[in-house]
């Protein structure tokens, strides 16, 4: 044993390999993507570990693993389960004979996601176990658990942590390496009658489910992190009920001697009701502090209705507690005063000067903004409608860019682009898509919209990275998680295998060229496309800066409003350049009417 | 004892290298220690925060509004953003540098640093300015503010912290081509007590 100063994720990770995982996919996604990072630079060489494609495959993967006997750990964010929910769902039913943990990160805020979805509540509906954690220390804990409930139940289980936990760091105790677990998998053992989803199986898989949940209600309760914490000598004949990382914001909010009796559930589902119940005796009240969907509220509302006692279930749907949004320990505190009729906490009131925002932006030098500026110069005031995709470009929203009017989910860029131009076919429809997210989802549309004969225009933003989730390899890079150097799969050969007849490599940073490119290709006829390659600055570490000459510069600002480039601003009247941001990628240069800024050099 | 900071700064300023040499700091005191980093889409040029908790008695890794008894802000406009964490009597670290979102450059709201920083003083007594321009002039280098910055924090004497800890902390968390330049940055600010 030694203690480790780690990263939620860090430590998901390493509880996996202590638990001795065989095999770990995912495909990346904050706040969840460290996790595989982790294992992958910790791996002792006997574990094989991959970023999929994307979190169906993952998914797949994984199952095919555990079928043939290993641990196997699926890590993604809450709206990466929505991609392998499919593959989930029903593998819920056909079960698994070596541990299967699927490591799902929720993001209460949103704040890096299109949804604020519970994936407690997911379980539920996937009638799988989850687990909970309260913390760093208890997630490493906990995750060895879930390989073992899993095993021994033959089937997946779900292990959920939230943002403040996965990028939350603290000091633990963890195992050695020669520690580790070591899992020898037994191999695929062929049985149709096991592995081969048919709705006669289903039948009875489905009654054999909802029998084990049962049994494991009753056991779960016995399970030492579902606790409940008794009450302080002098507190009121009322209870708080809570789980996560609201378990610890209760705590930092109350004195020990009057804090109320607390239940902190650790498996939300099959929910503890035995414990439920013993909790509930005696109390008048419960005021149940929960982060995203009321789902202790819910099921003490239940039990309580199921066993008729009379005690006062308070919390989301009583309006104590916020419906939606993050935690944090002012919420929680404030909460428990009102439900206490303690004293609140000091509220410190609003800055009463008035700040200017700072929402992310494309970063300095980053290729997409010359991308989505060539786009809009090039196409000027025709009609248009510009569809958006998940990642870093994204951000060409902001701004004076402007340019993404959709954004739903991975890959929907180019099918809403389809749907609007079945309805609007005057205008000229476009798709934005990166490559990870063209690798993950996007290529079934292109595939969808060609079949389909839609007239759209798909514009690749190859940076070749997945560069918002911190640079991890996909197909188009060449690299595995392995530290295998293999062949680059080509987003211009599998274009031009559906059948695309225009499919155009270029520089978004060669401005003049990139213009008179989407002009050209923007009136081909059907689906065509541009793929718009430059590398990802964070990466390229380009080292020229391009400088303003202030004799030459007249002053008209172009260079500033027309691309928001963070490292440009106003001076006196004339455009500055701030030398320590700018990364001399030439767009500024290339748009100033009078040839006054120099010193950038193009990747 | 426990020291409750708040990291603040725009997306790609260092704020998290910061917070984790903090927390090496502390670990190697055998203190106690917990952190919170914002990762993600922010980090392309948004507000940042960190928020790191040292000792004993911390159950959260976030702390609460009015808790915190240093922010060490990397931007002027960030520190403000942050004040609601500051506890009465807390101490602020501030960079002098301003960093011009482009939400302002473009016609939004204005960024004003005269109000900006006068309202700073108004709220916090001596509030320690770390004049970043001259810092990066001298190291030679825009690269280490957050070292000039953990160096200004520590030798308030609001944590429990000291020079040595951090250069300690250094040595063992950077690269060893970066030690040289990370250690003047350490020195760079001038001694200031807090109030």
């Amino acid at each position: 044993m030694h203690e480790e100063f780690l990263m939620g994720n860090e430590a998901i990770a390493l509880g996996a390999l202590a638990a001795g995982v065989n095999v770990v996919a995912g495909y990346p996604g904050t706040p969840s993507t460290e996790v595989l990072e982790a294992v992958a630079k910790r791996n002792p060489g006997t574990v094989y570990v991959e970023w999929s494609v994307n979190e169906k495959a993952a998914m797949e993967v994984a199952a095919g693993a555990a079928y043939a006997g290993a641990r196997a750990l699926v890590t993604c964010k809450q709206v990466g389960l929505n991609v392998a929910s499919d593959p989930l769902m029903s593998l819920a039913y056909i079960g698994v004979r070596g541990g299967m943990v699927v490591m799902v990160a929720d993001d209460p805020g949103p704040i890096s996601s299109q949804t604020e979805q519970d994936t407690r509540t997911f379980a539920q509906f996937a009638k799988l176990p989850i687990f909970d954690p309260s913390s760093v220390a208890e997630a490493y804990e906990m995750i060895q658990e879930a390989f073992d409930l899993s095993e021994r139940i033959g089937s997946p289980v779900i292990f959920r942590a939230t943002t403040r936990i996965d990028h939350g760091y603290e000091a633990i105790t963890v195992a050695d390496g020669a520690d580790w677990r070591r899992t020898e998998p037994t191999g695929f053992a062929r049985d149709s009658s096991r592995w081969v989803i048919f709705p006669r199986l289903s039948r009875a898989n489905h009654a054999k489910i909802e029998a084990r949940n049962a049994r494991l209600s009753d056991e779960l309760s016995s399970y030492t992190r579902n606790f409940i914490m008794p009450e302080g000598p002098s507190a009121p004949r009322v209870g708080i009920a809570t789980h996560g990382i609201s378990t610890m914001y209760v705590e930092e909010s109350l004195a020990a001697d009057t804090c109320p009796r607390l239940l902190r559930v650790a498996t939300p589902f099959p929910f503890p009701e035995d414990l439920a119940l013993e909790f509930l005796s005696g109390l008048d009240e419960i005021l149940c502090v929960e982060e995203l969907d009321p789902v202790i509220e819910r099921a003490l509302l239940q039990i309580c209705g199921k066993h008729g006692l009379d005690v006062r279930i308070r919390g989301k749907l009583t309006g104590d507690i916020a419906p939606a949004g993050e935690n944090t320990v002012a919420s929680v505190g404030a909460a428990l005063a009102a439900f206490l009729g303690t004293a609140p906490p000091a509220r410190v009131g609003p800055n009463a000067l008035r700040l200017p925002v700072r929402p992310p932006v494309p970063c300095v030098g980053c290729p997409h903004r010359a991308s989505f500026y060539a786009v809009k110069k090039a196409m000027g005031v025709r009609k248009t409608v510009y569809c958006g995709d998940i990642g870093c470009y994204t951000l060409g929203n902001a701004r004076p860019l402007d340019m993404v009017d959709t954004c739903l989910c991975m890959g929907a860029g180019i099918t809403v682009a389809q749907g609007i131009f079945h309805v609007e076919p005057d205008t000229a429809c476009f798709a934005f898509v990166g490559d990870s997210t063209f690798f993950a989802s996007g290529i079934t549309g292109v595939i969808n919209a060609f079949y389909n004969q839609a007239d759209l225009t798909l514009i690749v933003l190859d940076n070749s990275t997945t560069a918002m989730t911190g640079h991890q390899p996909h197909p188009g890079t060449g690299r595995t998680m392995m530290g295998a150097t293999v062949e680059k799969v080509s987003i211009e050969a599998i274009l031009r295998a559906i059948g695309l007849a225009v499919v155009e490599t270029v520089d978004p940073l060669d401005h003049a060229h990139a213009v008179e490119t989407v002009r050209r290709v923007a009136d081909e006829p059907g689906v065509k496309a541009i793929i718009f390659r430059s590398p990802c600055v964070i990466l390229a570490k380009p080292q020229a800066t391009s400088h303003v000459d202030g004799d030459s510069c007249i002053g008209c600002k172009r260079c500033i409003l027309e691309i928001g480039c963070p490292a440009l601003f106003l001076e006196d009247g004339k455009a500055r350049i701030d030398s320590s941001l700018c990364t001399g990628c030439t767009l500024c240069e290339q748009l100033c009417p009078v040839g006054a800024i120099s010193g950038g050099e193009r990747l | 004892m426990s020291d409750n900071i708040v990291l603040c700064g725009v997306g790609g300023q260092g704020t998290v290298l910061a917070s984790q040499l903090l927390a090496a700091a502390a670990m190697a005191r055998g203190l106690p220690v917990k952190t919170a980093e914002t990762i993600g889409m922010a980090q392309r040029g948004g507000s940042v925060f960190s928020h790191v908790r040292i000792g004993d008695g911390a159950a959260s890794p976030l702390i609460g509004c009015g808790r915190a008894d240093l922010i060490i802000a990397f931007e002027p406009a960030e520190a403000v953003r942050q004040l609601a964490y500051l506890r009465a009597g807390g101490t602020v670290v501030v960079s002098s540098r301003p960093i011009i979102p482009v939400s302002a450059t473009i016609g939004g709201p204005a960024y004003d640093l005269e109000a900006i920083m006068a309202y700073l003083q108004g709220y916090v007594e001596n509030p320690i300015v770390v004049d970043a321009d001259a810092a990066a002039a001298d190291l030679g280098s825009e690269k280490c503010l957050n070292v000039v910055l953990l160096g200004a924090a520590v030798r308030t004497g609001a944590l429990s912290l000291a020079v040595d800890d951090i250069r300690a902390a250094i040595r063992m968390r950077l690269p060893e081509r970066f030690h040289e330049l990370n250690l003047r940055a350490l020195e760079w600010a001038p001694v200031t007590a807090c109030a």
